[in-house]
């Protein structure tokens, strides 16, 4: 893989190198509608077609990882929203599992329920967005429409449950902020029930479209030894054939008590990738359909006085939970020495939480594993020898965001 | 298949005296090698062992310890599904070995590494920033930088000021005293 170094000063020369060997280097983005936020690509093109690709990334980089050596756990649990921010319920669920691993703790089987719907709910909005995107990327305005059409419904649910519609932050470290608000299982059991036929509309519309499949067919082919090497998570891997799953190979949150199918691709490319998702959004909401109709009572949160919140008319009337309260607040919850990862199957793919701590409420060390940062890398092996119009196709294929790549 | 455990004592049998003893929390098992055999590690993990997937590099920083770094490596594999956990200590102005040449995706994780602690890896490909700009003269991730950032300029490309801390976002560390652990309720500093 070779790159093009126009950021080395010598920009002028690299453009005058470019044109005498008879090469147009052309700049896309940081703002263009097809890099969904703020990629940009630097490709080399002869004539129409693309010889080589580099990815410039950072527009949006926040600094998270710095932000949460300087915090106790449950206040960056905002920061996690802005992560993918088209899925924030997933990120929150994913990097409270990450501390509790690192607690040990055990979570109540209601509160892992709430998670699990939680996660699905997300990865039905972020693959309806994903999807709607990608298909207006190719030219079909229709979809993305329909798409959010349904994603308005989800985001109705999300604010009745969270309070919010975007940055929901519903998580804390061993639970949740509130339990789910009452008739938000029936609303959402009317969702899914309606939701199936709407998978069906999007397949009719998009599947057999003669535009969208010779616009994806056989583009950005990234065969299975690739997908592996490359790290790639996700949709992204599985469209290549490779039957990775984290909810299936390591299931978190009781993930191994539903029944629901991983579909892989076979070919691995654009078309692929899409039809994957298309497929995980009606497994997804099976899964929506199990939690729904089995969900335990008992506390959404976990039983340990000293380390989760105590309610607040036990703060109001007992010592002892006083002093728990305002321990936890000033001083975070005391984690143990140690170290570890915790990954969670993401809408995007896997998203990973390393965490070094040396004990207290502040983590030493948090590192974030971006699926759309590990996801991008393949870029500049895909695209060349690929037509620029292509190149928008696999962008949308991709499925990636920004606020997480560069966190 | 291997277990986790197995692979990361495989390791510690064939690099003999060159690793530490295997450590066990929460079920995941580590291994601290030397920094010279993590390509061999790499490639004993990968072609032996069939740990195909790497999930992620990461690096950390100590800096009252020597040798000052240490690179974290999560190996997974993909049939036995459980992941070993690697580390090599690095010294500040020392190189570390790459491995792209064993995995192609730790490319954009060692520039990562790279560009956020200032740790160099040898026989990288192309080892250049990759969140900040060409020509930012910080490790933003090191310990010694300030929260709020430092100013730099570069004309022709960006300019940059400290964040205005007070206010927001809300700190909190491990300080004895209020005023310590919540920078914004200090008075600003003018």
């Amino acid at each position: 893989m070779e790159t093009i170094s126009l950021e080395k000063k010598d920009t002028a020369a690299a453009f005058a190198q470019a044109a005498e060997d008879g090469k147009l280097i052309l700049n896309m983005g940081p703002s263009h509608p097809s890099t969904h936020g703020v990629l940009r690509i630097l490709l080399e093109m002869d004539g129409e077609i693309v010889t080589k690709a580099d990815p410039d990334l950072g527009y949006l980089h926040r600094g998270d990882e710095k932000i949460a050596e300087n915090m106790s756990y449950n206040q960056f649990v905002p920061y996690t929203d802005r992560l993918d921010y088209l899925a924030p319920l997933a990120n929150n669920v994913a990097y409270a599992c990450a501390v509790e691993k690192l607690m040990g703790w055990e979570l109540p089987p209601r509160c892992k329920v709430i998670r699990v719907i939680c996660c699905e709910l997300a990865r039905i909005s972020a693959h309806l967005l994903g999807v709607g995107c990608f298909a207006m990327d190719c030219g079909a305005m229709t979809v993305f429409l329909y798409t959010f059409t349904e994603r308005e419904k989800i985001y109705n649910l999300i604010e009745k449950l969270t309070g919010a519609r975007f940055t929901t932050s519903y998580t804390r470290v061993g639970g949740m902020t509130r339990d789910l608000p009452p008739g938000f299982v029936e609303e959402t059991k009317a969702f899914v029930a309606q939701f199936w036929e709407k998978i069906d509309e999007l397949d009719n519309l998009l599947s057999r479209n003669r535009i969208f499949v010779d616009r994806t067919k056989d583009v950005g082919i990234i065969t299975k030894e690739d997908a592996i090497d490359f790290g790639l998570s996700g949709p992204n891997l599985r469209g290549s054939g490779v039957d990775h799953d984290i909810r299936k190979s390591n299931p978190y949150l009781g993930y191994e008590n539903y029944q629901f199918d991983v579909p892989i691709g076979s070919t691995g490319d654009s078309y692929d990738r899409y039809f994957v998702r298309l497929e995980e959004m009606r497994q997804s909401s099976r899964i929506l359909e199990q939690a729904l109709s089995n969900i335990p009572e008992g506390p959404f949160f976990y039983q340990d006085g000293k380390s989760y919140l105590p309610t607040k008319d036990k703060v109001l009337t007992k010592m002892e939970e006083l002093i728990h309260q305002f321990m936890i607040v000033t001083e975070g919850i005391n984690a143990p020495k140690g170290e570890v990862y915790f990954s969670a199957e993401n809408p995007k793919g896997e998203l990973g939480f390393y965490i070094k701590s040396l004990g207290g409420g502040v983590p030493y060390r948090l590192k974030i594993r971006a699926p759309s940062f590990v996801n991008l890398s393949i870029l500049s092996k895909i695209t060349p020898g690929h037509m620029m119009s292509d190149v928008i196709a696999i962008l949308g294929s991709l499925d990636f965001v920004m606020g997480e790549c560069d966190r | 298949m291997p277990t986790a455990q197995e692979s990361v004592q495989a390791i510690a049998a064939r690099f003999q005296g060159r690793t530490s003893q295997p450590v066990e929390f929460r079920g995941e098992w580590t291994l601290s090698v030397d920094l010279e055999i993590i390509p061999e590690v790499a490639h004993f993990l990968k072609d032996e062992y069939h740990y195909k997937y790497l999930a992620d590099i990461c690096s950390v920083d100590y800096p009252d310890e020597s040798p000052r770094f240490e690179i974290v490596y999560e190996f997974y594999h993909l049939e036995a599904k459980n992941h070993v956990r690697i580390k090599a200590k690095v010294e500040e102005d020392a190189e570390a070995p790459t491995i792209t040449h064993v995995y192609q995706g730790a490319n954009w994780h060692e520039r990562e590494i790279y560009d956020m602690m200032g740790i160099r890896f040898k026989n990288h490909p192309d080892l250049r920033r990759i969140l900040m700009w060409e020509g930012y003269p910080y490790f933003p991730l090191r310990k010694e930088f300030p929260l709020e950032g430092k100013p730099s300029e570069l004309p022709d490309v960006a300019f940059s000021r400290t964040a205005p801390l007070e206010g927001g976002p809300f700190v909190t560390t491990n300080a004895m005293h209020s005023d310590e652990r919540e920078p914004r309720s200090k008075a600003p500093k003018l």
